[in-house]
């Protein structure tokens, strides 16, 4: 115990005699979070939008207002002929071209089914998805509009949606809780996969191995401190989550602390583990790299997992991250207590106990 | 006197089959407690892996060793807590100060840097003016006194000390060994290497090893004496056209240049004559380089 206590003293006046550990520790969560949530959004503001109008009547000019006036998109240039708004679109001045045929008010009047062309620039993808779908609701909008005018009494069904949990479906408040995540992982995988190695880098491990501390007694004094860093990023992300986006979680701070507790140990072991394997820094830092790519694309951070084909939501089943930013959401937003997260904690179990049995083995005191 | 350390036909080879490098070849070594044992010989002749594999940090390809009665395979629990090891390269950590080092290597061997203070007193008494310093920021020969407290701060029975004057200046050196000789008599057992052929005669007993074999394991002043030639010394201006001269001469059976000065040995019953101007053989003892050159070229 004695040595224990000696073993973590050591690494906790390391680590802070290291000035640039102790700026990465703190400068990281603030960085990340006033940064990321705001750029990491799907939704769309400013789609370049060119009209190209054939009729050029009141309900052309009245639809077009309302297109622009929505916010999403902007009257990036006014062509009359379908070619022309093409070239528009290859320049790269605009994303979408909105094109109204001829007689288009004369139908609406009439009450006969008109037909609008929209033709979108899909090299974003993303972006195109959702230019045609918020064109797609701003025409039904005015459709109804047009409708509800006297003359035009036509029954209209409008779907209205209800988005629980988040109901004006910020972005933010979905990004966040996943990029304190992000954060708390990143740091704690690279910091503990850095140590161990480093040490057999300096050649302090050749000294230390032949004392006769034990390899679980060496492997906790490295997990221990950054276990307790990881758990103090937690709070400072959370802390800003709070400060700069009002984010407070709707269930009990403690289910999160909890699951962080074993999660980090988890995570924690898996940059041990590594650290272990590693023979030099680099290969350690290009390794947790890697995973932690691999680990953050198919957390569910940016794409939900369930949309994934099928193998891909395999491979997720093995993605500690995965198990976290779930949680992170269900607690923050749906507000679950410990009875919803269950299953979550006891994956995160399995994980802690395999990535850190793996550490301890894979801790070598002597070569072969 | 009692064994300390035995050593028999221990082998160690690294890599596999087609490019396998052998470090070590069959070596025996007996060395007793409270004796200052030597192991001379250049970079690469194996050294290195045999400390490793007595501090067990290695495990021997075949063949036996023991540290204080214990197997280095089967008791290596046994023996770390018996061993101060110091590796050939710096190995404490450069961003702790001096007394925190010590404080730290005191605790993990489970030792207090109080109840052994006797043992390192002299040495960490040249330190002590730098105890607040980082151990990386210290001199040479500074760390390398600190990396002897370190390893000798748990009271070891056994002192394994990898090349500790590689890299040190010649007044450290010196100093260095003269702390080796108080160890040595307190009843420790010091098992030292070093590339440095001078050094030899500070030891009791010297291995001399070369390409992972012991050439011959004896006291420097025996070793001196079981010398089987008659060794000459001679100087020219150009000391490589003398060697090139000498190596004509059929009278020579071997010569080299050492130092200075050039060595040559003549064939039993030659005339002792060198035919080069204002050159003269003058008789002179053999040195321990001397020895390790002749067992080398027997090979």
């Amino acid at each position: 115990m004695r040595a224990l206590r000696f073993l973590l003293k050591k690494e906790f006046l390391q680590i802070f005699r290291n000035k640039f550990m102790v700026r990465l520790i703190f400068g990281l969560p603030v960085i990340q979070l006033s940064v990321l949530p705001w750029a990491a959004t799907f939704e769309h503001k400013d789609i370049q939008l060119c009209v190209v109008d054939n009729d050029r009547g009141s309900y052309s000019v009245r639809l077009r207002e309302k297109v622009i006036s929505s916010g999403f998109f902007k009257l990036s240039a006014y062509r009359t002929t379908y070619a022309e708004a093409l070239e528009s679109v290859e320049e790269g001045e605009s994303d979408l071209i909105l094109e109204i045929p001829a007689g288009f008010e004369k139908r609406c009047v009439n009450g006969i089914a008109s037909e609008v062309m929209l033709s979108v620039d899909a090299l974003n993808g993303q972006k195109a998805g959702l230019g045609v779908l918020y064109m797609g609701n701003i025409i039904q909008d005015f459709n109804a509009s047009v409708q509800g005018e006297p003359g035009n009494m036509q029954a209209m069904a409008v779907v209205k949606p209800y988005y629980k949990y988040n109901l004006r479906m910020h972005y933010q408040n979905l990004m966040v809780p996943g990029v304190i995540v992000v954060l708390v992982s990143v740091m704690g995988a690279m910091l503990s996969a850095m140590n161990i190695v480093r040490e057999k880098e300096m050649g302090t491990m050749e000294q230390m191995n032949v004392t006769p501390v034990s390899r679980s007694v060496f492997i906790l004094a490295k997990l221990i401190p950054f276990w307790v860093i990881g758990l103090v990023n937690l709070s400072i992300g959370m802390l800003l989550s709070w400060l700069i986006y009002g984010l407070l979680p709707s269930g009990n701070m403690v289910v999160i602390f909890v699951f962080a507790f074993f999660y980090l140990l988890a995570f924690t072991g898996f940059g041990l583990m590594i650290s272990n394997f590693a023979q030099s820094q680099q290969q350690a830092m290009l390794v947790v790299f890697f995973l932690l790519v691999i680990f953050i694309l198919l957390g569910g951070l940016f794409t939900p997992i369930s949309s994934m084909p099928g193998w891909a939501q395999g491979v997720a089943t093995f993605n500690p991250v995965r198990y976290f930013i779930e949680v992170m959401r269900l607690v923050y937003l749906k507000g679950s207590g410990f009875a919803d997260i269950l299953p979550h904690l006891l994956k995160t179990g399995v994980f802690l106990v395999v990535f850190n049995i793996l550490a301890v083995m894979g801790y070598r005191k002597k070569s072969m | 006197m009692q064994t300390a350390i035995f050593i028999q036909d221990l082998s160690k080879s690294y890599g596999k089959e087609k490019h396998r490098a052998t470090a070590l070849k069959n070596v025996s070594l007996e060395i007793g407690q409270g004796e200052l044992f030597g192991l001379i010989g250049p970079d690469g002749a194996g050294k290195t892996s045999l400390f490793r594999i007595l501090a067990t940090l290695l495990t021997p390809s075949s063949g036996k060793a023991t540290v204080e009665g214990f197997d280095v395979v089967k008791d290596y629990r046994e023996i770390r807590r018996r061993v101060g090891y110091m590796p050939g390269r710096f190995s404490l950590y450069c961003d702790l100060s001096v007394e925190e080092n010590l404080e730290f290597f005191a605790t993990v061997s489970g030792a207090t840097v109080r109840e052994n203070y006797d043992l390192i007193a002299d040495i960490y008494r040249q330190i002590e003016p730098f105890k607040k310093r980082r151990a990386g920021k210290l001199s040479g020969g500074m760390k390398q006194k600190l990396a002897l407290c370190c390893a000798l701060v748990r009271r070891p029975a056994v002192l394994l000390l990898d090349e500790p004057t590689t890299g040190v200046d010649a007044v450290s050196r010196r100093e260095f060994w003269d702390i080796l000789k108080n160890l040595k008599d307190e009843g420790m057992c010091i098992f030292v290497s070093t590339p440095y052929m001078d050094e030899a005669s500070l030891c009791d007993r010297i291995a001399l090893i070369q390409g992972g074999e012991v050439l011959s394991t004896n006291t420097p002043a025996n070793l001196v004496a079981s010398y089987p030639f008659t060794l000459y010394k001679t100087r020219a201006e150009n000391n490589y056209l003398l060697l090139e001269q000498l190596r004509t001469q059929s009278n020579v059976r071997f010569c080299y240049i050492s130092g200075e000065s050039l060595r040559v040995v003549f064939h039993e019953g030659a005339e002792r004559v060198i035919r080069y101007p204002s050159s003269e053989a003058e008789e002179v003892t053999p040195s321990i380089e001397d020895c390790f050159i002749q067992l080398m070229k027997k090979r």
